[in-house]
């Protein structure tokens, strides 16, 4: 039986690999990918939690999490593409417009 | 024994791949890397009895939200990403903090105390099988954020329209 704390440390790596990821990646779309990765650390954490925990919300909670990921990577990747509609670029210290 | 053993290939299986999909220069090769990672975190749900979770982990994230990330990344331009360098200036502020919430989530795991059991034992899972059981609570209990969530798409399916299509010329 592997313990519950095993897989909660996975997810931890997991979600710090994305923090890390999203914050120094330059291209958008690793961004995107590595907001993808957070949640489904996430995920991870909430269905080994309702398997230990006995609980079938957690697996609920989950099944809410990747409708969610579903429509925030399509909202998010027609953003990036208008984006390069208007800039032709893909980089985020390319875009600063909004600096005084 | 062998399940601890399965359970630790699978953990350096998912951090590599992790790794691999935020460190790699061409984005190519990071979508393909992460199809490899979601197909293992599908193997982990299996492990955790949920199939139904795995199979939606399958057809959602490999089968609908990679090909969409495939399709941009097909929009630009490689050479010019393969030319200049991966991360931006504040780069190792990034790997200070997300090592920096590493080290305090897993400090805090330690106190983690389990709640007392539910109801949803493995036995009840599985003479009555997962979906039933997910789909029995979704349809009574969670009726309301499920047609929120179906709301939800909605929304993302015209909002994605509007953003993407081209500017009509009036």
């Amino acid at each position: 039986m592997v313990p519950l704390s095993w897989y909660m440390l996975l997810s931890i790596i997991v979600f710090a690999i994305g923090v890390f990821g999203f914050l120094a990646r330059r291209n958008v779309i690793i961004m995107f990918m590595s907001i993808e990765l957070m949640l489904n650390a996430v995920n991870i954490n909430l269905i080994a939690l309702s398997h230990y925990l006995q609980d079938m919300r957690g697996q609920i909670l989950a099944f809410f999490v990747i409708a969610v990921a579903a429509a925030e990577a399509a909202i998010g990747l027609a953003i990036i593409i208008a984006l390069f509609r208007n800039k032709a670029t893909a980089h985020v210290d390319e875009i600063k417009e909004m600096q005084g | 024994m062998i399940q601890q053993l399965f359970f630790i290939y699978f953990a350096f299986a998912i951090t590599g791949l992790s790794l691999l999909v935020v460190t790699r220069k061409n984005p190519v090769h990071s979508v393909l890397w992460m199809l490899l990672l979601f197909f293992h975190i599908a193997s982990l749900y299996l492990f955790l009895n949920a199939e139904f979770m795995a199979a939606i982990q399958v057809i959602v994230y490999a089968g609908g939200i990679l090909v969409l990330f495939l399709f941009v990344v097909l929009l630009m331009n490689i050479r010019e990403e393969l030319r200049i360098g991966k991360y931006i200036g504040a780069g190792p502020t990034g790997f200070t903090f997300a090592a920096a919430l590493l080290v305090v989530v897993f400090m805090s795991l330690r106190s983690f105390v389990a709640a007392p059991p539910g109801i949803y034992s493995i036995d009840l899972i599985k003479k009555e099988t997962h979906t039933m059981v997910l789909g029995k609570l979704m349809y009574t209990e969670f009726l309301y954020p499920f047609e929120i969530t179906s709301l939800i798409l909605l929304v993302a399916i015209i909002g994605a329209i509007v953003l993407a299509k081209r500017r009509l010329k009036t």
